[in-house]
């Protein structure tokens, strides 16, 4: 059935459907559609795979599914314009350009935690940039998943866009295809995978991955460690309370978690005394419904598991450190996160976070609003992995930018040809250099050749 | 190297880049002066290891290797400064205040392997956009050029910081080593074979890498509307297939495409350019070594492609040496005509009409380059849009790669990532998106508890329709 998809696929590419910009155009508006007329079903759906608030689904999936559409609609008459470059003198006289086309057949292979914007995002920069794509939804988001295999074809070109849906059986049979560009989000562990299978066909791959996301706050007052510990404590509890109320569990702005595996992975994360005894507050979960309450712990061991893995829940351990400069270090002592944020007023540790804190983005005074902006590079680097996208970077990410010169035949330069005289040279160096003089004397024919 | 020794070397480079040593302007300036001052002085040697491990004429040495070099050192130089600057980014006023920018930052410890064809500049190209961006590097020349890849571990040491700028020498079972280690990234030049192993290791560290392959550089050959422009684009073409390293380059022409009726005039220019051009012995370089030789004498001597050899076709084995060779219409099922012949030796094609030239190559793996000599405006556009490969030069062949302004890499099996001017700087940096906020403006309705008010809030501000938002806030609007 993969075989299938990529042989579908391949061939409406081939006959260049997806090429014409009208074409592309149209199948985002399609999708715009879409978002607007099913909102509830895509809401729903959200609700049904992660208990997901309506306003959260709004807030954080459709509405910035929607916004990148119009975004790529906006851009892409000029996104995919050739853009004109200085060619040298070493090549007078010509014109260089950057073309930039489709990549082929891309496979997306989405995660849960955003299913429907985590799919919908990467296939429309695939689609503005010109090429035919499958996309893989997570089976761990059924009822997105579904959705998805039901909606696309009411709204968008079949032959050129689809989905199919599967677990690991029907992935790894995508996989042992080939692909012009496989774009991954999910964990490491996957994403070795999905690199090892995509360089049997030299396929590059883009991969959005997770890590350890930190957070600094910085508290610009001289206090004893304990107070500070308290004072963060004491505002996380009542701004926690103003959200969910007193009960979270209760509250229908929670979340639940995605299934009873990672229910159970999370719970066993603070089950150890050593663990357990660092809550300062929350811990109530509920099996039944897959809840857990926001939970907050303060100085838990660097050891646990807690500490060393992607936590991916609503644990929120907070490292209390001597001196805040202490925490750079600290974070630069782990693999590179997708995200770092840090709240502060001191410019200087704004400009040292900046400059040695490497990771996929930041943002300062704020968290993942980043993403948000249509105009920065999301992606990760290291661990959290590799390739951007959102704005025009999802376009890029699916685009080949292909080189084109187009020389005449008014400047020959014998200069470049065998049998390599000593004047040649001289003047072949000249060239290179980018020495009008040289250039001067190759187009005047210099050295003259001896018949 | 011994496997311990190699651990070593990794892992002083890992430090040398987490003292900070390679982050300032001045490290990364100073390291590209060091590197000219090598070039310049170290010419001659540089000199006679090409000559050592290929053949090749110092002419043809300085024009493709040493001479582009020192180009693009010099222009690394000059825009290294304008390369770090961060970019600032508008941000959307519902963000208000805030700063977005997008900071340039070295990923860390590089390694990059060459290829033997271009030992020299397959090597330091790369490494001027390595440091330019920052990094700390690891350099591993091909075995099969022996000399250049001592001329590198001998030199680079002194003109550069010999802790964060190594060569590592040995054959694939060093590479392999280099291989187990983690990378913030690794750029591969050479084969595809070899291309799938070194992206199959760098998957288990998750090692982002930009392969620099080959494939099957056509040229489409195109009536020429006078003898004048015959004459020039024939000196082009032969130059681009004999005198750059004997056709062993992935930009190199690889068979031609040409219109039977002709064929004849073609095959006249071809063949006295060539004999102007190679009259010399060591105006051609040779074939690197014996094994490559006997591949392109199989080729050659194939018994269903025998019989198209049109020209040439003479071969010294002890010199390593294979006459410039013209073969006409082989079968395309033979091995010259599916794999990438990187020799001196032209297949040509001949077809009924010019343009078919694009629906055969399309049946072709993308190649690292696409030529094509023609005057005609609609082919030229029709080639551009219809056919896919790494580059695209019209009227010309291989010089497309001393323009620093173009992106130079492949696409498909011809590989992934570009490097070259600006594009290797961008090469080994991760662009950081950086956003900074303020205080002053605290939009509540981001958070829980929701309602359909702040829903109805958010829906205004997400479409940047401030005044109805407004309205909405204050109650006049729904």
């Amino acid at each position: 059935m993969a075989a299938e998809v990529a042989r579908e696929l391949r061939a409406s590419f081939a006959a260049g459907r997806t090429r014409p910009v009208e074409w592309r155009a149209a199948q985002l508006r399609a999708l715009v559609r879409m978002i607007e007329e099913k909102e509830g079903d895509i809401s729903a759906a959200l609700h049904a795979d992660l208990a997901k608030p309506h306003m959260e689904s709004y807030l954080h999936e459709i509405s910035l599914a929607k916004a990148s559409c119009t975004f790529a609609l906006k851009g892409m008459k000029s996104w995919t314009k050739p853009e004109k470059v200085p060619a040298a003198i070493t090549t007078f006289p010509s014109t260089a350009q950057i073309v930039s086309e489709p990549l082929g057949v891309v496979l997306v292979i989405s995660a849960w935690n955003y299913p429907f914007l985590l799919s919908i995002d990467p296939v429309i920069g695939a689609i503005a940039a010109g090429n035919a794509v499958v996309l893989k939804p997570s089976e761990i988001a059924p009822a997105t998943s579904s959705l998805f295999a039901k909606l696309l074809p009411e709204y968008v070109d079949n032959s050129c866009i689809k989905v199919v849906e599967g677990g690991v059986e029907e992935t790894t049979a995508l996989l042992e295809q080939k692909w012009d560009k496989i774009f991954y989000t999910g964990s490491g562990t996957v994403a070795r995978v999905v690199m090892a299978a995509a360089a049997k066909h030299l396929t590059p791959v883009a991969l959005e991955l997770g890590g350890k996301c930190p957070v600094i706050v910085d508290s610009n007052v001289d206090l004893h460690v304990a107070i500070k510990r308290i004072a963060v404590g004491g505002f996380l509890k009542r701004v926690i309370e103003r959200f969910y109320g007193e009960d979270p569990l209760q509250s229908a702005d929670l979340s639940r978690i995605v299934n009873s595996k990672h229910f159970n992975r999370l719970t066993s994360l603070v089950e150890e005394k050593k663990v357990a005894d660092k809550i300062v507050y929350g811990g109530q979960t509920d099996e039944k419904q897959l809840k857990i309450a926001p939970t907050v712990l303060v100085d838990v061991p660097l050891d646990t598991a807690l500490m060393t893995a992607e936590i991916f829940g609503p644990y929120l351990p907070i490292i209390t450190v001597e001196k805040i400069e202490e925490s750079i270090d600290f974070i630069n002592s782990k693999t590179k996160p997708l995200a770092a944020y840090l709240f502060t007023k001191n410019k200087k540790l704004q400009d040292d976070f900046v400059a040695n804190v490497p990771a996929g983005g930041m943002l300062v005074n704020d968290v993942a609003l980043h993403l948000a902006n249509p105009h920065l590079p999301f992606g990760g680097v290291g661990e959290s992995g590799m390739g951007s996208y959102h704005g025009k970077f999802s376009f890029d990410c699916f685009t080949h930018k292909k080189a084109v010169l187009i020389r005449g035949f008014g400047g020959e330069a014998t200069a470049r040809y065998p049998p390599y005289t000593t004047e040649k040279q001289k003047i072949l160096r000249g060239l290179i250099n980018g020495s009008f003089i040289a250039l001067i004397l190759a187009l005047l024919g210099f050295p003259k050749e001896k018949r | 190297m011994a496997v311990a020794e190699l651990g070593e070397t990794v892992s002083e480079l890992r430090q040398a880049y987490e003292s900070g040593r390679t982050r300032s302007l001045a490290w990364r300036q100073a390291q590209l002066r060091g590197l000219l001052r090598l070039l310049k002085e170290q010419q001659e040697t540089a000199f006679e290891a090409l000559h050592e491990d290929l053949g090749k004429h110092r002419a043809e040495a300085y024009r493709d290797e040493v001479g582009l070099l020192m180009k693009s050192a010099n222009v690394a130089l000059r825009q290294l400064g304008k390369w770090m600057t961060p970019e600032k980014v508008w941000v959307p006023l519902v963000a208000f205040p805030a700063t977005g920018q997008i900071v340039p930052e070295p990923l860390g410890v590089i390694l990059i392997f060459a290829c033997w064809n271009v030992p020299l500049g397959l090597s330091l190209e790369p490494l001027i956009g390595a440091i330019a961006a920052g990094n700390a590097v690891a350099l591993k020349p091909s075995e099969l050029s022996p000399c250049t890849a001592k001329f590198l571990a001998e030199n680079v040491g002194k003109y550069m910081d010999a802790a964060a700028v190594k060569v590592v020498q040995g054959g694939p079972e060093v590479g392999e080593q280099l291989m187990e280690h983690r990378w913030d990234k690794v750029l591969f030049t050479g084969s595809p074979r070899v291309g799938r192993a070194v992206m199959a290791a760098a998957s288990k560290h998750l090692t982002p890498v930009a392969l620099e392959l080959g494939g099957k550089c056509p040229c489409i050959f195109d009536m020429m509307s006078s003898a004048r422009e015959l004459q020039i684009a024939v000196n082009r073409i032969v130059g681009a297939k004999w005198s750059c390293c004997a056709g062993q380059a992935c930009l190199a022409i690889d068979y031609l495409l040409v219109e039977e009726r002709y064929l004849p005039v073609l095959l006249k220019v071809l063949k006295s350019t060539m004999k102007r051009f190679f009259s010399d012995a060591d105006a051609m370089a040779r074939i690197v070594n014996a094994r490559h030789f006997q591949r392109l004498s199989n080729l050659l001597k194939d018994k269903e492609v025998a019989p198209s050899i049109l020209h040439g076709g003479s071969m010294d084995a002890e010199n390593l040496y294979i006459e410039p060779t013209i073969l006409l219409n082989p079968p395309l099922d033979s091995a010259i005509m599916t794999e990438e012949i990187f020799g001196p030796l032209l297949p040509i094609i001949t077809l009924k009409k010019i343009e078919d030239s694009i629906a055969f190559v399309r049946t072709m793996p993308k190649p690292l380059a696409l030529y094509a000599f023609t005057g005609d405006a609609k082919l030229r556009r029709r080639i551009v849009e219809e056919t896919s490969s790494g580059s695209v030069t019209f009227n010309d062949a291989v010089v497309q790669y001393a323009i620093d302004a173009l992106p130079f890499g492949g696409v498909g099996q011809s590989g992934s990532g570009q490097y070259h001017g600006k594009y290797s700087f961008e090469m080994f940096s991760h662009k950081k998106a950086v956003m900074k906020r303020g205080y002053l403006i605290e939009l509540t309705l981001r958070y829980p508890p929701w309602n359909e008010r702040k829903i109805a809030l958010m829906r205004h501000l997400y479409r940047f329709d401030y005044f109805g938002f407004v309205l909405c806030f204050l109650g006049l609007r729904r």
